[in-house]
């Protein structure tokens, strides 16, 4: 096996396409002997990093995934080729003030920080690549 | 589009609604259309037993925050039950536990709703 061995994958921006990705990382974090809660949270991590490519990219271009094994540590990057943001102004999200609200969506950057080890986000106007880890 | 349906009972007068399949922004509509349908024609108690959905989204489960929404003030309830792990997991994080119980199971969960 290759020193940190990689799996690369593109997905078009299609409806439930995410699902493909967590088929992907199911069978990383098997090679890694990751457990089952583990394995799912890297699933509920990445389906949220894959929505916002797809959703708040507002890109029609395809989005990339890298999967890397470093040592114990699974290396995750989702990237788009969509508009940029700026992960500092996006508010934390709190039950009480989504009730009633208009707005009861924005939950995907709090699930992956709270589901990952380490979540770094870089954004550009040319695009954003959201770079998770999960320790083993 | 992943598969998802639902079957639906009324159970004492519990709603007790079976979802199969991803509870995605698809999934979450078709429960939310269903309650705030049955809170329309009256019923106020709602069990969503999610023992054949292990994945969901967040914009799944934020569309059921309309539901919540709904049954305040009223007497109503809304539950869960039979939640795989992450699910409870992300039912925890985004706050969701603390407006609706989370049981182990159906019958746990009718013996205090019902």
């Amino acid at each position: 096996m290759s020193p940190n061995p990689t799996v690369e994958l593109t997905l078009p921006v299609m409806e439930d396409m995410e699902i493909a990705a967590t088929k992907t990382a199911e069978v990383v974090a098997k090679a890694m002997g990751l457990d089952e809660m583990k394995t799912a949270e890297i699933n509920m991590a990445l389906i949220e990093a894959c929505i916002n490519a797809f959703e708040h990219s507002k890109s029609k271009e395809n989005i990339y995934i890298t999967y890397s094994i470093d040592g114990d540590t699974l290396i995750i990057k989702v990237g788009d080729k969509g508009e940029g943001f700026d992960s500092e102004v996006v508010s934390i999200p709190n039950i009480d003030e989504k009730i009633n609200s208009d707005h009861k969506r924005g939950w995907g950057l709090q699930l992956m920080k709270e589901l990952m080890d380490t979540v770094e986000f870089e954004s550009t106007d040319a695009g954003t690549t959201v770079t998770m880890t999960k320790n083993k | 589009m992943a598969d998802f349906d639902m079957k639906v009972k009324d159970n004492d007068g519990v709603i007790v609604v079976t979802t199969n399949g991803y509870l995605n922004n698809y999934g979450g509509e078709q429960v939310a259309s269903l309650c705030l349908q049955k809170i329309s024609e009256g019923k106020t108690k709602f069990l969503l037993n999610l023992a054949n959905t292990d994945m969901v989204n967040s914009i799944g489960v934020s569309i059921l925050i309309e539901v919540i929404e709904e049954l305040q003030g009223t007497q109503g309830v809304i539950a869960f039950c039979n939640l795989a792990p992450i699910v409870e997991k992300t039912f925890n994080i985004m706050g969701i536990s603390k407006y609706a119980k989370l049981y182990a199971n159906e019958e746990e969960a009718m013996a205090e709703i019902a």
